[in-house]
């Protein structure tokens, strides 16, 4: 162990920053990371072995106790909920005899759950050491299984199972026509950094990851902070369950994602760039960084750029199975190798960020966007959408449609053109924005894609009239109190008192005064969270809740109080120990 | 101390660099809090301080104050809430206040009294949480940690050590000890330690201290945490 640590943290430069790295490293050798291994991390690494400890038990995919050698993870996004993944985790577990939640006794497999894959277009999906894998089915879980009983390298197995398809049904603007390499970087020094910069302005550019804050501002805020050293971040950490646009960008347009970053670098004067890239995307980190690379030879990165006095390189660092650190200061935190604890604001990351130097964050679909103003001017842009979002969106359309994937649409769209193109029918509505966005009914299709009517990063998942709102609303719920950091109090203890509610009324449990109660918490954690997760974690039962009163009515009892259990089967112990099953043994629910 | 803003609509000096928190306690106003201190970097985690700066929701302990801001935080509304997220504290853990040798010496139960908190409200987690008796001067009851981290910044910051730590995430967080063991015994506390007194719960109490002083003659048993608040906090910041 001890070499292997050594050369490992040799390898990284002893840099605590990437602790992650190093994390990952050692869980995929070892599928966890034992004691030893932190106190000979820690001790290379000259940090306290609590910041390991904490960061193995954050992110989703560390794990201190063995994993199997082969760890399964199945996706428990609602979108493969709604393709039959219950069935398909149960099948999984009884044909590999491990259950859920554990490892088999012979080590040789794990089986868990996980959050949204980013496969939404083509679940169930799951994910096998790290590696995605895509259209799950009874005859695929077969072979699967078959290839870990043989133990057989995941190198060897069929490519098939692996692949992910980009699935774009509508390209526009930018989708519909990707620039050349290089040409965004050219284009923007033939006409001026300066002057690009007003381009990107005028063509109203807001930032694509949901907030909407102006591109231009937030770049000429950092280019203007008294520091030399800078830094531009893209956020791939695409993690709103049913947004898989990122992915998609990244697998097939990475080249103009590089070309906006790089852009993006010479405007505010940035020597480093990092690509955050969520760790459910392994399967695309080669394949980026080989661009890299042609990027690098192609005199687009490294130094001196095109000939010019320009220096500026990108690293990709994977993440490890964190939805918070989609939240730009939390990822900031995660790119310092430490848990993703979102921080206090002011000041913002612009000014104090990445090791407390101005950092621009950006979402991928930002930068793709940026560089392609460069070349083809603000007006080119601004022409398009709604008054305050100027430009096209790009979506990721899933559940009850008959083309889930890739949309591109002008902003001011109405929501019933988009699901009449993606072949939606009998629809109770969609879910706009994911968990954290809005739930519109079939009453409502008429609102606009916009950030001044439905705003959204992305995630566009549709709902057909089979499905039931409370099952919907349970799921986000319970996957913003799995994801919570748990830094805040209304968030940490809000979050899971909101699952507790609901579960409480799913389950038959609940009486009038419990949706008042549920109304209560939702109000509390939305008001008084730390960060924009706890801020919008009462979201899902909030839009439901108002449009969809008598789903939650339906469910309650009709007296003013019914504890949160079953009182007679709490009996059973009981009656076991006293070897009785009599009328008087038994204890009828109030009420009943 | 030219600029001043208003808190409740009194005007309040303070100067450049200060939070809310700190020029309202330097003008004798207690804002309900119990992740802060300010000997320590603020931390901003337990949310009690919530107040409200034109018009929005933030944390007074690191907030900035600013010229002309009308900050509120004693309305009705917000110390009903700061009641609902302390009730919040209180079902999380486990927390026996009859029980405690802390009792009438804990910050949690006087803001609890403070804000006018007679039941928990909230259904109890009951969760498991681990008591720690390994140290031959401390002990560490996970049952009362509020994860307010105030053990944890008081021991990197003052006593230059890096005894404890928060680990884990979501509902799940828990305090750590930084030894190969786990435990305290293996760390470097000391018992004179800064970080082994600035508990402001019973999650960190010192061996057989527990009732030198006697239920009845502690701090919060004469005195409103206010009241104790303006007085040492005031006293330990000046110096």
């Amino acid at each position: 162990m001890r070499p292997f640590i050594q050369d490992l943290a040799a390898k990284h430069h002893f840099q605590p920053t990437r602790l992650l790295e190093m994390l990952r490293e050692i869980q995929a050798r070892d599928h966890h990371v034992s004691n030893e291994a932190v106190e000979l991390l820690a001790e290379a690494l000259r940090i306290p072995r609590t910041r390991l400890i904490d960061a193995i038990e954050f992110y989703s995919f560390f794990s201190s106790t063995p994993k199997g050698r082969y760890e399964l993870r199945i996706s428990d996004s609602i979108t493969d909920k709604m393709l039959g993944k219950d069935a398909l985790i149960d099948y999984l577990s009884e044909k590999l005899r491990v259950p859920v939640g554990g490892v088999r006794s012979d080590g040789l497999v794990s089986l868990d759950n996980t959050s949204c894959t980013g496969m939404c277009d083509q679940g169930p999906a799951g994910l096998v050491n790290g590696h995605a894998l895509t259209r799950l089915d009874r005859a695929r879980i077969d072979r699967i299984a078959g290839l870990i009983e043989r133990q057989v390298p995941l190198a060897e197995w069929p490519s098939e199972f692996f692949h992910a398809e980009d699935n774009i049904r509508k390209p526009d603007l930018l989708l519909g026509q990707p620039i050349a390499q290089g040409e965004g970087l050219k284009a923007a020094y033939a006409r001026g950094l300066n002057q690009t910069l007003a381009e990107i302005d005028a063509s109203g550019l807001r930032g694509r990851g949901g907030a909407g804050f102006k591109t231009a501002a937030k770049w000429r805020f950092c280019a203007e902070e008294a520091e030399s050293e800078r830094y531009v971040v893209c956020n791939a950490d695409e993690g709103e369950p049913g947004t898989f646009k990122d992915r998609v960008l990244l697998n097939a347009f990475a080249d103009q994602v590089f070309e906006g970053m790089t852009l993006c670098a010479a405007i505010v004067g940035a020597k480093h760039g990092f690509l955050y890239l969520r760790g459910e995307y392994l399967h695309l980190y080669d394949k980026l960084q080989t661009i890299l690379a042609h990027r690098r030879e192609a005199g687009l990165l490294g130094r001196g750029i095109l000939g010019r006095n320009f220096d500026f390189d990108i690293e990709i660092r994977l993440g490890a199975g964190a939805y918070i650190c989609g939240e730009e200061s939390a990822l900031i935190e995660s790119l310092e190798g430490k848990s993703g604890i979102p921080r206090n604001r002011p000041p913002y990351p612009v000014t104090h960020g990445y090791l407390g130097k101005p950092t621009v964050v950006n979402n991928v679909e930002s930068f793709f966007a940026a560089a392609a103003i460069a070349v083809h001017g603000g007006a080119w842009f601004a022409a398009h959408g709604a008054e305050k979002s100027k430009g096209t969106k790009i979506l990721s359309i899933s559940g009850d449609c008959a083309r889930p994937g890739i949309y591109e649409y002008p902003f001011g769209t109405p929501a019933r053109t988009i699901l009449d193109e993606c072949g939606a029918e009998d629809v109770l509505g969609a879910q706009i924005g994911g968990p954290s966005g809005t739930f519109i009914s079939n009453r409502e299709f008429d609102r606009l894609l916009a950030f001044e009517d439905l705003a959204t990063g992305g995630s566009f998942i549709v709902f057909d009239n089979r499905r039931n709102i409370l099952d919907i609303a349970r799921n986000f719920t319970h996957f913003f109190a799995h994801e919570s950091c748990g830094f805040c109090t209304p968030c940490r203890v809000g979050t899971s008192l909101l699952r507790k509610q609901l579960d409480k009324i799913y389950d038959g449990y609940g009486s009038a005064g419990d949706v008042a109660a549920l109304d209560e918490i939702c109000r509390l954690v939305k008001t008084y969270s730390h960060c924009g997760l706890g801020q919008t974690a009462a979201n899902p039962v909030l839009t439901t809740l108002a449009r969809y009163p008598e789903a939650y009515e339906s469910r309650l009892k009709k007296i003013s109080y019914e504890p949160g259990f079953d009182l007679d089967a709490e009996l059973e112990t009981a009656r076991r120990l006293a070897n009785r099953s009599d009328a008087a043994a038994h204890l009828s629910q109030t009420g009943e | 101390m030219s600029k001043t803003f208003t808190l409740d609509g009194q005007p309040i000096p303070f100067s450049t660099g200060q939070t809310i928190i700190d020029a309202a306690l330097d003008a004798g106003v207690y804002i309900p809090h119990l992740c802060h201190h300010p000997d320590y970097t603020p931390h901003g985690s337990c949310k009690l301080c919530s107040v409200i700066v034109n018009g929005r929701v933030c944390s007074a302990c690191t907030f900035p104050a600013a010229e002309g801001q009308e900050v509120l935080s004693h309305t009705d509304e917000l110390n009903e809430d700061r009641r609902r997220i302390t009730q919040m504290l209180f079902v999380e853990g486990n927390h026996l206040c009859p029980g405690c040798e802390k009792s009438g010496d804990c910050k949690l139960q006087a803001v609890g009294y403070y804000l006018g908190m007679h039941d928990n409200h909230f259904v109890h987690f009951f969760s498991p949480r681990k008591l720690d008796a390994s140290h031959p001067d401390v002990l560490l009851d996970l049952n009362r940690c509020i994860f307010c981290t105030l053990c944890v910044r008081a021991s990197r910051e003052k006593d230059g050590k890096d005894v404890f730590a928060i680990s884990g995430r979501g509902i799940n967080k828990h305090l750590i000890a930084n030894s190969a063991s786990g435990l305290l015994k293996d760390t470097d506390l000391e018992a004179s330690d800064r970080a082994a007194h600035i508990c402001p719960t019973g999650a960190i109490l010192i061996k057989r201290t527990g009732y030198t002083t006697p239920i009845g003659a502690r701090d919060y048993d004469h005195q409103t945490i206010a009241e104790v608040s303006l007085e040492r906090e005031r006293e330990t910041h000046d110096g």
